[in-house]
């Protein structure tokens, strides 16, 4: 089969077994566009600005676990596509994204939309390439799909040069089944003799926790962790990217951990003897001050990524490797060990933790009449029976859906949580309802975020994504409020967010439904009503209580033990 | 600590710069870099020192080694291993500095490769301690100018970092 270079890429997509291409056309593309309009297997999705591209193919790879794929031209279309991409790469999420350049022999002249792609992008990508040659067009791209979906996964830039595209020269083509790179062989089995060692450590414990991350979720590891959770009775803590890998209505479930994490998941942190971390990477976010992180912990670490490890926190004992190989590697273990965990020592915890517990941190006003955010998630919780894939922007309307909307599947909780990108929220539940057009998709957003890609609304219309979309409006950037309330004295500099568009008649002039309400007595209704519009896009207006705030809180520079409750109360 | 790295890279456009990025996003020091292909043209081999607590060291070379373009990574100073630079000195030599000139450079085992009237320039290659003690041997007024690559690393031993 002879193929121009327009022709292999899509076909390369076809045998990757791509069925969705997020992307927007351009000069430096079209050589790539009209291979696409020759066929019908990849179905391409015309965004409406080329962030929201990534931000819908990074999504559609969080829902499903298969890599999501971007199509720009160069220039500006690549620009567009960069905080989506160092989104997606704070995330870890495979993707692959194909950037039209400038042809080859203009390269470097400053041409009409010519940017250094692959020098833009080099820092926030997990590899790229530029493809100077077609002979090596096929393999690069499979190469590309290969390292953006192995080892710990991470977005991939291919940027292909105008001329290498060109539909006058063909060459023949082949997919190769199969690529093997010298310098790439990412970790494939965790070393079993430093398995041994950390169920050991773990039988002895006397206080252990489970701390875990979005490895989890991205390896498809939920049901090995909840297994070896629940066999060996200790308590659980999950990042917010980790959230239902872990039953959120689990009963060894703490609750989050970290800076808006629960009392019970951040003290149960401070005092714990064993710390078993999967698939987790000790940000700043989770740690508060790594001076004061679990001061009394034998650390244990298990993670597809060595530079992960001890790098923000010393691991005791590291464990490299896949988390689903390696967790069920554990469960083996722990079968074939003769030592049981300490139960009487696990009783007292467990009773230390009931009593953190029963401090009930995430208490807020339920007979408020104005209505509050928090209300607000688990309404939609109870609606949606907890099973809609829920996305987010970034703020309180996130911390508030990641509290109050217990997961319980992994893959249902998407956000952006490494880069805490606002705006990614409407354009990754595209991309998880293009993959999954029967189920519920709600976006949880506030008004200041859910403005950064509202364009979108277009693109939702135009493929008929009955997405819902639960907009928290509180007239401010609710965070950059609860910051300056705290820290600098109530002084709120540019963060008032009150000069918005009446949303409702916004989203009617968009061609879908809009809905505002304003009394808790109402809220229910409402959001019934929304979800009851099963092939519509609605946009719930929800105007909440400008003055709540996020709790529990830890200040930045401390530590887990040292958290703000509930307003005007002082360090616990 | 001070650590000298060497690193087998895939000889690609952007190797080098995947390097020298990770060095200024992560914060590290990188006091030189030397870098050029091997018998194997589609290696380079990259000589790097750089210094840091123990655990920034660590955190290097997992990074470097993290870099898709690495295919092998050895901390020299870990084991025995030899290190040379070479420099290339432009030096004033006028009249009676000619013959004292010419004795240092004899002392330090280096050679002039280029004369003129009033000038020497010298090839010395070395540890760069020793580098650092010629130029400080010389009188400061008499350079003109410095050229020095940065050292370059092997391990003792009849062991090499191939494929």
């Amino acid at each position: 089969m002879e193929l121009s270079g327009g022709e292999i890429i899509v076909q390369c997509l076809k045998d990757e077994g791509v069925e969705h291409v997020f992307g927007y056309p351009g000069g430096a593309v079209l050589h790539i566009y009209d291979a696409i309009f020759k066929q019908k297997d990849v179905k391409h999705i015309l965004v409406r600005h080329e962030q929201a591209a990534a931000h819908a193919a990074d999504g559609y790879a969080r829902a499903t676990g298969k890599p999501g794929v971007v199509l720009v031209t160069s220039g500006p279309g690549a620009t567009n596509v960069v905080t989506g991409i160092a989104t997606a790469f704070m995330d870890s999420i495979p993707m692959v994204v194909l950037t039209g350049q400038v042809p080859t022999p203009v390269i470097g002249s400053d041409a009409f939309q010519e940017v250094d792609t692959v020098g833009i992008t080099r820092p926030c990508v997990k590899h790229n390439f530029l493809v100077k040659r077609l002979e090596d067009l096929a393999e690069t791209i499979k190469k590309a799909f290969y390292i953006a979906t192995s080892g710990r996964p991470g977005p991939v830039v291919v940027d292909i040069p105008k001329d290498v595209t060109d539909p006058g020269i063909k060459i023949p083509y082949k997919y190769p089944s199969k690529v093997k790179m010298r310098s790439y062989n990412p970790v494939v089995k965790g070393h079993l003799g430093q398995i041994k060692k950390a169920v050991k450590i773990m039988m002895e414990a006397e206080r252990p926790v489970f701390y875990t991350g979005g490895g989890v979720v991205l390896d498809d590891a939920a049901k090995p962790l909840t297994e070896l959770v629940e066999k060996l009775g200790f308590p659980i803590t999950q990042t917010l990217m980790g959230l239902g890998a872990y039953p959120g209505s689990g009963k060894n479930f703490l609750g989050m951990l970290g800076m808006h994490g629960t009392y019970e998941a951040n003290m149960a942190m401070h005092e714990t003897d064993v710390l078993i971390a999967v698939g987790a990477r000790f940000d700043d976010r989770v740690t508060g001050h790594v001076k004061q992180f679990c001061p009394d912990a034998t650390i244990i670490h298990i993670d597809i990524d060595p530079s992960s490890i001890s790098k923000n926190v010393r691991v005791d004992v590291p464990i490299v490797g896949p988390v689903k190989q390696v967790l069920r590697d554990m469960l083996k273990v722990v079968d074939e060990s003769d030592a049981q965990p300490n139960k009487q020592a696990l009783k007292q915890w467990w009773e230390q933790i009931e009593k953190w517990r029963s401090m009930d941190c995430m208490k807020y006003d339920r007979k408020s009449k104005l209505i509050k955010p928090q209300h607000a998630v688990e309404v939609l919780h109870k609606v949606t029976k907890g099973e809609a894939y829920v996305t987010s922007d970034v703020g309180q309307h996130q911390m508030f859906a990641a509290q109050f909307y217990r997961f319980d599947k992994p893959r249902r909780w998407i956000n952006s949580g490494g880069l805490g990108t606002m705006g990614f929220g409407l354009p990754a539940a595209m991309g998880v309802q293009m993959a999954f057009p029967k189920a519920e998709v709600a976006v949880v957003t506030g008004e200041s975020s859910i403005q950064m890609c509202i364009q979108e609304l277009a693109t939702c219309l135009q493929y008929e994504l009955p997405i819902k979309i639960i907009l928290l409006n509180n007239g401010y950037m609710g965070m950059v409020r609860q910051w300056q309330e705290f820290f600098y004295e109530s002084r709120y500099s540019q963060s008032g967010m009150s000069v918005t568009p009446d949303f409702v008649k916004l989203t009617e002039s968009f061609g879908h439904v809009g809905m505002r309400v304003d009394k808790t007595k109402d809220l229910e209704g409402a959001m019934k009503e929304a979800f009851s519009l099963k092939d519509r896009l609605v946009f719930l207006d929800v105007v909440v209580d400008p003055s709540e705030n996020v709790y529990p809180m830890i200040a930045a520079g401390k530590g887990h033990h040292e958290m703000y409750l509930s307003p005007g109360s002082e360090l616990v | 600590m001070r650590h000298i790295i060497s690193i087998l890279l895939e000889n690609e456009s952007g190797a080098l710069a995947r390097v020298a990025n990770l060095f200024t996003a992560r914060g590290y020091n990188i006091e030189s870099l030397t870098v050029a292909p091997t018998e194997d043209l589609s290696l380079s081999r990259m000589t790097l020192v750089t210094s840091g607590s123990d655990e920034i060291i660590e955190q290097i070379t997992k990074q470097l080694n993290k870099l898709i373009d690495t295919v092998k990574l050895v901390d020299l100073t870990e084991g025995s291993h030899i290190e040379r630079e070479m420099m290339m000195i432009k030096l004033r030599a006028e009249r009676t500095q000619r013959e004292e000139i010419k004795r240092l450079v004899d002392i330090f085992r280096g050679k002039i490769i280029d004369v003129t009237d009033t000038s020497y320039t010298v090839e010395l290659t070395g540890a760069a301690s020793k580098l650092n003690a010629f130029i400080e041997a010389v009188d400061e007024d008499l350079i003109i100018e410095v050229v020095r690559t940065g050292p370059s690393g092997i391990g003792r031993g009849a062991k090499g970092l191939g494929l």
